[in-house]
């Protein structure tokens, strides 16, 4: 469980089933049945072509270490410093993050380098997606 | 030259900048609006259009006395009044209105009278980034600039001489916030924020506000002061999330916006004399000097480093010291503006000798919106 004080999404219809894979240990995506695109935030309607043809599927959780500030001021559910990230999925989109099991430093966090899902509640409702050094 | 016909009669910012603990955010957009309608030598009754933004055109026009027949509420972040300049004028244009007044007021520091920003948790940015400890634009804005370093091998030391030679410009201007010289080093020693930013690679949170008054150019001449022309206007927006950015190393909104102004004014890069570029963050005049093309892809940190953009320099960038020494209210494009105004008056503290077209460039939110103004003392 994450230490309580995050900002706690609130789901709408629209993101519903995204925060229900959570919750179940999937992060699902979705892809348009007309283009193919893959993307994110979720949306009922793709953003690349504007087609509705498109469903939610699991994502591999598989990412790379986009880009990242380290914060060093004080936040209600962290303690300083801590990076707040974007990874880019296998799969394409891009998302913003934390990275854990991992120094919240320069040296330790590379760009580029391999990263893996995993999942931390922050209560009975709401799961948070949060990635880790990839295991191999 | 230029696309435009419409013209700057009136600017000015508010009598104090800094700290201004007695006025309200709404008395700060007043005061700068009363400025520069007696620097226009016009009475509230003579406007008939009103844009701000974060404040309402209703509160602004009813505060102010004035009975608008034309107003824009844009609200897009700090480019806001970049984008307001290129609605009046193509609503003077096209007959809506004949003479608007553009304001800017914010309690940044002092808070007086300010409305708060949350971020709604049911919103995409408050169920997909800010369960992820953002707190505010210092751990934002900077997100993609690892990534851009990486990408183009900018160095840390190059980013930092953006501060330096924004405080040198600073040092020539007397309402600066800041205006002691710094070098690198103390840029890489002040305290970490958020890396790879430190804190004299963040902008300052003060006080203030700005007004602008539009007319048609036909009539600028009928005002007291010397007119500024409009010859192009550029505006986009792209989106409200920095993680969603579509590239980290270009903004998109950046890319629409500074080449649409460039088209309509009809001119060049080699054609401009002076340079604004919003920089609330240390990286954004990077990115402001490649997407607008004065430099190509990665070139820009060796192009400040080299001092270009310094007093001296071909290409003189942020003349009053920027958001980054001289002031940043929070939205800081009507302060950008203000100065470009004042280097095609010939009035600015920096002057530039002979400077006869400005391009004026700004950043909303966090990437997410841009507006582009080219101005120039020469009416065509």
């Amino acid at each position: 469980m994450l230490e309580p004080g995050r900002a706690k999404p609130v789901p709408t219809p629209e993101t519903q089933h995204f925060w229900d894979g959570t919750k179940t240990g999937e992060l699902r995506l979705q892809r348009c049945g007309e283009c193919s695109k893959v993307y994110f935030p979720p949306r009922p309607f793709c953003p690349e072509c504007g087609s509705r043809n498109v469903s939610a599927f699991k994502a591999s959780g598989k990412a790379i270490l986009y880009s990242y500030v380290i914060h060093h001021r004080p936040v209600p559910g962290f303690k300083p410093p801590y990076a707040i990230a974007v990874v880019e999925l296998a799969e394409g989109p891009r998302m913003m993050t934390n990275i854990v099991d991992c120094e919240q430093t320069p040296e330790a966090l590379q760009l580029d380098m391999p990263l893996e899902v995993v999942f931390e509640p922050m209560d009975d409702t709401i799961t948070l997606p949060l990635f880790r050094p990839a295991k191999g | 030259m230029g696309a435009r016909s419409v013209a700057i009669v009136g600017a000015s910012e508010t009598t104090k900048l800094g700290v201004v603990p007695d006025m309200s955010q709404i008395q700060l957009h007043a005061d700068a609006a009363l400025n520069a309608m007696k620097d226009a030598g016009l009475k509230p009754k003579d406007i008939d259009g009103v844009a701000t933004a974060v404040e309402t055109p209703q509160q602004i026009a009813h505060y102010l006395g004035i009975t608008p027949s034309w107003v824009d509420g844009t609200s897009v972040g700090g480019c806001s009044f970049m984008i307001h300049l290129r609605h009046a004028a193509a609503a003077i244009e096209a007959g809506l209105a004949k003479t608007i007044l553009i304001t800017h007021g914010e309690s940044g520091r002092s808070r007086v009278g300010q409305p708060g920003r949350s971020v709604p948790p049911s919103s995409l940015n408050g169920q997909f980034e800010q369960p992820f400890g953002p707190f505010g634009p210092p751990t934002m804005f900077p997100i993609p600039v690892l990534r851009y370093m990486k990408k183009y091998g900018v160095t840390h030391e190059q980013i930092a001489m953006v501060s330096v030679v924004q405080r040198e410009w600073a040092a020539k201007n007397p309402r600066a916030t800041f205006k002691d010289p710094i070098t690198v080093d103390d840029v890489l020693n002040s305290r970490m924020i958020a890396y790879p930013f430190r804190l004299l690679e963040c902008c300052l949170v003060t006080d203030g506000g700005g007004a602008l008054i539009v007319t048609h150019r036909d009539r600028a001449k009928d005002f007291p002061q010397k007119p500024v022309y409009v010859l192009g206007t550029g505006e986009s927006v792209e989106t409200p999330m920095i993680s969603q950015m579509a590239d980290f190393t270009s903004s998109r909104a950046f890319s629409v916006a500074g080449p649409t102004a460039f088209k309509e004014a009809g001119i060049t890069h080699k054609d401009v004399d002076h340079l604004m570029i919003y920089d609330a963050f240390a990286h954004l005049p990077l990115y402001g000097l490649e997407d607008l093309g004065f430099v190509g892809r990665g070139e820009a940190g060796r192009f400040i480093a080299e001092r270009n953009t310094a007093p001296g320099g071909k290409l003189p960038v942020n003349t009053n010291g920027g958001g980054l020494s001289y002031m940043h209210s929070g939205m800081y494009g009507m302060y950008a503006l203000q100065e470009s105004v004042r280097q095609m008056r010939g009035t600015a503290p920096a002057q530039i000798p002979g400077a006869k077209i400005s391009v004026c460039h700004g950043v909303g939110g966090m990437f997410a919106a841009s507006g582009t103004i080219i101005f120039s003392n020469q009416a065509a």
